[in-house]
């Protein structure tokens, strides 16, 4: 009679033979040299190298030259790196600490099976089958901790196909810490990035094209909060933290993906902000400019270094235009940009706000408060041995 | 807005000035030494107002703290380890404190355990950057969260009272 232990161990060895069976008979892609137009079944890449024959981008093939990193690999970020490896990118960093629960299924790219997997390892092993030319490497674990955030930082500015900095960052993470982790590292480092976002309450969300020094970082301003029109007291938190939908997660995955190549591959416009509400599918869109007084030091470099810089030319547009490159809007959708007198109090689009003001005086509520006495003779021992000894 | 609660909670926790996270090097000693400080003068007046609730300590970085925390509920204590890491960006975000053994049991936590702060804890802490510190955090983060959710968690029988011997 054999044990439970010996039992399950078996159907471990069971499972291990049968995905090795199923995979031998799936049929694989191989690697493909070189990115063809050619119109045959077997061509991955036909309809993208098509952007290039209808003058769409001039360079589609240049896509295999880029390294984007993405941190946070869950129902934004995973379909951001399965877009990206679709279109045939060139290197890809995954970062996540998480692993794939079933709890993911109402989003989209992961399936029950890999379950217990770590989210890169799971999300590498099916973006390799889809396409194995990406090079995809994996980073598992937590950025905003001090000790990954120097590992972190040595990769985004040494990974790329010519081992210099990624050419771009992507932040799908879903909370706060990390995306001011993320900010901290492109300020510091000088890396180009967008920070996306899906709202707690699932209908609404943005994408954000940060240059550091020359549009807003993610420190410049408080966040922006597309409104829902939802009225706060209706709004029901009681019982959840967070609620999620498989599409708001899509088509701020596709905006972001779509922007990414705009900016990757130099074709129409890329949005500094962009947000959707999904109640009444609006789409604000917005440029912010830097904080002079940006509580990171790095921005403020990068703001000097971007002054100093000799102004680049605007060659393809005919009008004049004061603000960051990509404005004009074709479609004439609800683009509210900062006019010149409204510059000193910062405004924002119609339907967008601050997720908070900050007082440029103490909090009043605080006035009770005493600081905490700062005698330097103690020393930092003597005061953990007194903390634990209460 | 904070209220009436909130600002009498605050008044017992000395503010901190010392604007240095972990990456700071000398500074981030000088900040260390203002959080032990604070968290042991908010400590010392949560025993005086027969309030003790939490104890905590760190590792020699001051990077990793753990502890413990309790609450009180029909007479009966429950207790919870707490942990948390001090991120890059602190103190400029919030530590995310986290109950590892209540991962899992409520929606009200984000994965490996860290609860869900309500909508005035960003917004509160954003604007006293750098003055609160750790004793904040567990003041204002986990404090109300341990006040509504464990009672709905007995309630619940998601959660059992566990007979401790005592040596405190
Ligand atoms: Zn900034």
């Amino acid at each position: 009679m054999s044990t439970v232990e010996e039992l399950q161990q078996k159907i471990t060895e069971l499972e291990f033979q049968l995905s090795k069976a199923l995979k031998q008979n799936v049929p694989r892609r191989e690697k493909i040299g070189a990115m063809s137009s050619e119109v045959v079944d077997s061509n991955p890449y036909s309809r993208l190298m098509a952007l290039k024959r209808m003058g769409i981008v001039n360079n589609y093939e240049k896509i295999r030259d880029f390294t984007v990193a993405v941190v946070g690999v869950g129902g934004v970020g995973s379909v951001t790196a399965e877009m990206l490896t679709r279109c045939g990118i060139g290197r890809l960093l995954l970062f996540d600490y998480d692993k794939v629960e079933l709890a993911n299924m109402n989003r989209l790219f992961f399936q029950p099976h890999q379950s217990g997997l770590s989210k890169v390892d799971a999300a590498a092993e099916t973006l390799k089958n889809i396409n194995p030319d990406v090079d995809i490497l994996t980073f598992n674990y937590n950025i905003t901790t001090v000790e990954n955030f120097d590992h972190f930082t040595k990769i985004l500015t040494t990974s790329s196909l010519t081992n210099g900095p990624v050419d771009l960052v992507l932040s799908c993470v879903d909370n706060f810490e990390a995306r001011f982790a993320i900010n901290t590292a492109c300020n510091e480092f000088d890396l180009t990035w967008f920070e996306s976002g899906v709202s707690e309450n699932a209908v609404s969300g943005h994408i954000q094209f940060i240059s550091p020094g020359e549009t807003a970082c993610f420190a410049c301003a408080p966040p922006l909060i597309v409104a829902s029109n939802i009225d706060e007291k209706t709004l029901k938190r009681d019982g959840v933290c967070a609620a999620s939908l498989p599409t708001t997660m899509g088509i701020i995955a596709g905006f972001l993906v779509q922007n990414t190549l705009k900016c990757l591959l130099q074709f129409g416009q890329v949005s500094n902000y962009l947000g959707y509400n999904a109640l009444n599918d609006f789409f604000p869109i917005m440029n912010l400019k830097p904080n002079p007084n940006c509580d990171d030091k790095n921005c403020q470099n990068r703001q000097l270094e971007v002054a100093a810089r000799p102004k680049p030319e605007q060659a393809q547009e005919a009008f004049e235009d004061e603000g960051p490159v990509h404005e004009s809007n074709e479609w004439g959708i609800s683009l509210v940009e900062e006019s010149k007198e409204e510059k000193e109090c910062v405004s924002v689009a119609d339907g967008l706000s601050f997720a908070y003001t900050l007082p440029g005086v103490p909090d009043k509520s605080l006035e009770h408060a005493k600081e905490a006495s700062t005698t330097s003779d103690v020393s930092l021992e003597e005061l953990m041995a007194q903390m634990k000894s209460i | 807005m904070v209220d009436e609660s909130t600002r009498k909670t605050l008044s017992n926790i000395p503010l901190l000035r010392t604007k240095a996270g972990p990456r700071d090097k000398e500074l981030w000693v000088e900040r260390l030494k203002e959080e032990y400080q604070s968290l042991i003068k908010y400590v010392q007046n949560n025993k005086d107002a027969d309030n003790d609730w939490f104890r905590l300590e760190s590792n020699k970085e001051g990077t990793k703290w753990f502890g413990k925390c309790w609450f009180f509920h029909d007479q009966l204590k429950y207790e919870f380890d707490v942990e948390f890491d001090i991120p890059v960006t602190y103190p400029t975000t919030a530590p995310e404190i986290a109950l590892p053994e209540l991962d899992g049991k409520t929606a009200k936590m984000y994965r490996g355990g860290k609860i869900c702060l309500s909508d005035h804890f960003k917004p509160l802490w954003a604007r006293n950057v750098p003055k609160f510190g750790i004793g904040h955090a567990m003041a204002l983060g986990l404090g109300p969260w341990l006040a509504v959710e464990i009672p709905d968690l007995i309630a619940k029988g998601v959660i059992h009272y566990k007979e401790k011997v005592e040596n405190t």
